[in-house]
């Protein structure tokens, strides 16, 4: 046990109350991009595998990190990618459209 | 300043790019700049990941590693970048899914890499729990992805003593954990890893299509959990930070959209929902009685009359491919001095905001898309709502029907407005299979057909005019 697991224990009860406000935050038109960019950063798994394959003795080890580090990167590229391709389509109204518009309605 | 300081110096900037990411979801302006610091926080890590020492010798199989990034790479890419919007939500799900896969296989190969060692108790918990709710996710991401991708129904499956069968599966992996607790097995491992795989399956079978949004939002929840558990065995702060991060966000939005539902979160998980009301429901009203039904001119003149128009758009819109007519019809509208804006339903589409980002693919500007609250206050001053592609979100039954299935969930109030119009492809009951009152209001022009085909022809009765 001992103060390691403390330590850990202590990020992990302060990240939870991090993590609801700022979420709490986020309007409910972005929820999609929310989810999926929640998703791209559960991707950070992906340095967990990196470091199994790292220290794989064994080929079972060696097998199911190579497997880890695959998925890991799936979920880590393919995450962000989506993410960056829903915000690209959130724009405003462009400036220059809307007085042209108006004029047309006078 | 050591090696290993500098790479948890770097490590912690990087989970403070994930804390910056989710921060700039707050406005759609910041969101994308949020969106890629945090990429590049994370691909900092990774880098940094390779100059660590594991077990005092810098990482082995450099290659091998590098290999699985270029695969993992070459695949995710094409795919992310070239699905449609609207199968968005499944593309989510089965990101999600691997990265549960990945984090249990972590767990997995960290429990076989420290065996030898006797690792405390405790380690062995988070191990299991790791590989319990990674697995979960993996398998249960992959039917909901099954489910929305139409490759299996996307009705509820349910069978006899199913939640029985269910809760037993569940026991006997706790029991599985408390056995390899105490005896420290690696074959019961591989049991418990078949079971979770088991257990995510039958978790999702009886889930209806309405309800998955919530579910791979839960999904998501879980492999966050995995991941922190994860984080915990290999001892770092990155992990359990941004899974804990992923973990508390996911639990928080799921609720909110169960919420968003008038359902709580274990009537959406338990209850089967959709399963057996098209039988009940959508017969018993079929008493004759007639609707008003009308022409894509007819409502182009009503359209024309107006000065302030609500557009209700639902799933169906998406699914005729209906959008980008829809805002020429807006603009069009506009340009005749016309107030013009739209009201979305919290879980309109397929996934918690769907709607919104269908719409912005179509260019609609975010500043006239309203939530439903807000919308609602605006409604009762409209004169008319038109309704795209929605059915269940305007439900009147919701509010006055305490038998119906959907009583109790907020619905956009479009039978305030001074005029409802409906276009439909047929009478069909929607998503969930239940009869809207509403459609039979003296107030409500139906205009059947393709949304899109209609949508077409009221902006060219529009412009003619």
């Amino acid at each position: 046990m001992g103060n390691v697991l403390l330590q850990y224990a202590t990020v992990l009860v302060l990240t939870i109350f991090v993590g609801t406000e700022i979420i709490a935050k986020v309007p409910s038109i972005l929820h999609t991009p929310l989810m999926s960019g929640s998703n791209a950063i559960h991707g950070v798994i992906l340095v967990g595998s990196i470091l199994i394959l790292g220290a794989a003795n064994t080929n079972l080890e060696m097998v199911l990190g190579f497997l880890a580090v695959i998925l890991g990167t799936l979920n880590v590229v393919g995450g962000f990618v989506v993410t960056d391709r829903m915000l690209e389509m959130f724009k405003a109204k462009p400036p220059t459209r809307k007085p042209k518009s108006d004029e047309v309605a006078e | 300043m050591s090696r290993e300081t500098l790479i948890d110096l770097i490590y912690l900037v990087s989970a403070t790019t994930f804390l910056f990411a989710l921060k700039g979801l707050g406005s759609p302006k910041h969101a994308r700049r949020g969106n890629m610091v945090a990429a590049a926080g994370m691909l900092l890590a990774v880098v940094a990941t390779f100059f660590k020492y594991v077990d005092g010798h810098p990482l082995h199989h450099v290659l091998l590693i590098l290999l699985g990034i270029f695969i993992g790479a070459i695949v995710a890419v094409p795919v992310a970048r070239f699905v449609k919007m609207t199968a968005m939500p499944q593309l989510v799900a089965i990101f999600n899914g691997v990265g549960g896969g990945a984090a249990a296989l972590v767990s997995i190969t960290e429990f076989v890499h420290i065996k030898s060692t006797h690792p405390a108790t405790y380690v062995v918990l988070e191990v299991l729990l790791g590989v319990l709710i990674g697995t979960v996710s993996f398998s249960g991401s992959s039917i909901a992805f099954a489910k929305l991708q139409e490759l299996m129904t996307g009705r509820p499956i349910t069978y006899p003593g199913q939640q029985i069968i269910n809760g037993v599966v569940g026991v006997g992996a706790l029991a599985l954990i408390i056995t390899i607790l105490v005896t420290g097995s690696t074959v019961l491992l591989w049991i418990l890893l078949a079971l979770a795989f088991v257990l995510g399956i039958a978790f999702v079978l009886p889930i209806g299509g309405a309800d998955v949004p919530v579910l791979i939002s839960l999904l998501n929840a879980f492999t966050g959990l995995a991941v922190a558990a994860s984080g915990f065995t290999l001892g770092s702060n990155l992990l359990i930070v941004a899974g804990t991060l992923v973990g508390a966000s996911g639990i928080l939005l799921t609720r909110l959209m169960s919420a968003a539902m008038g359902r709580s979160l274990s009537n959406v998980l338990f209850s089967a929902f959709g399963s057996n009301i098209t039988a009940s429901g959508a017969t018993e009203r079929d008493d004759g009685r007639s609707v008003r039904s009308g022409t894509p001119e007819d409502i182009g003149v009503l359209l024309s009359y107006a000065s302030r128009v609500v557009i209700i758009p639902g799933y169906g819109l998406a699914v005729a491919q209906g959008q980008h007519v829809l805002r020429e019809l807006a603009e069009v509208l506009e340009g005749k001095g016309i107030e013009v804006f739209y009201a979305i339903h919290p879980v309109a589409g397929r996934m918690p905001g769907h709607m919104n980002v269908l719409l912005a693919e179509a260019n609609v500007p975010y500043e006239q898309l309203k939530e439903m609250d807000e919308a609602n206050s605006e409604l009762q001053t409209a004169d008319v709502a038109l309704v795209v592609g929605a059915n269940d979100t305007v439900n009147p039954a919701a509010m006055d029907d305490k038998s119906s299935p959907i009583y109790g969930m907020p619905i956009i109030r479009a039978d305030l407005a001074e005029n409802v119009i409906f276009l439909k492809r047929s009478m069909r009951p929607g998503f969930a299979g239940i009869e809207n009152e509403l459609l039979y209001n003296p107030k409500t022009l139906l205009v059947f057909g393709d949304a899109k085909d209609t949508l077409t022809k009221v902006v060219a009765t529009l412009k003619a005019s």
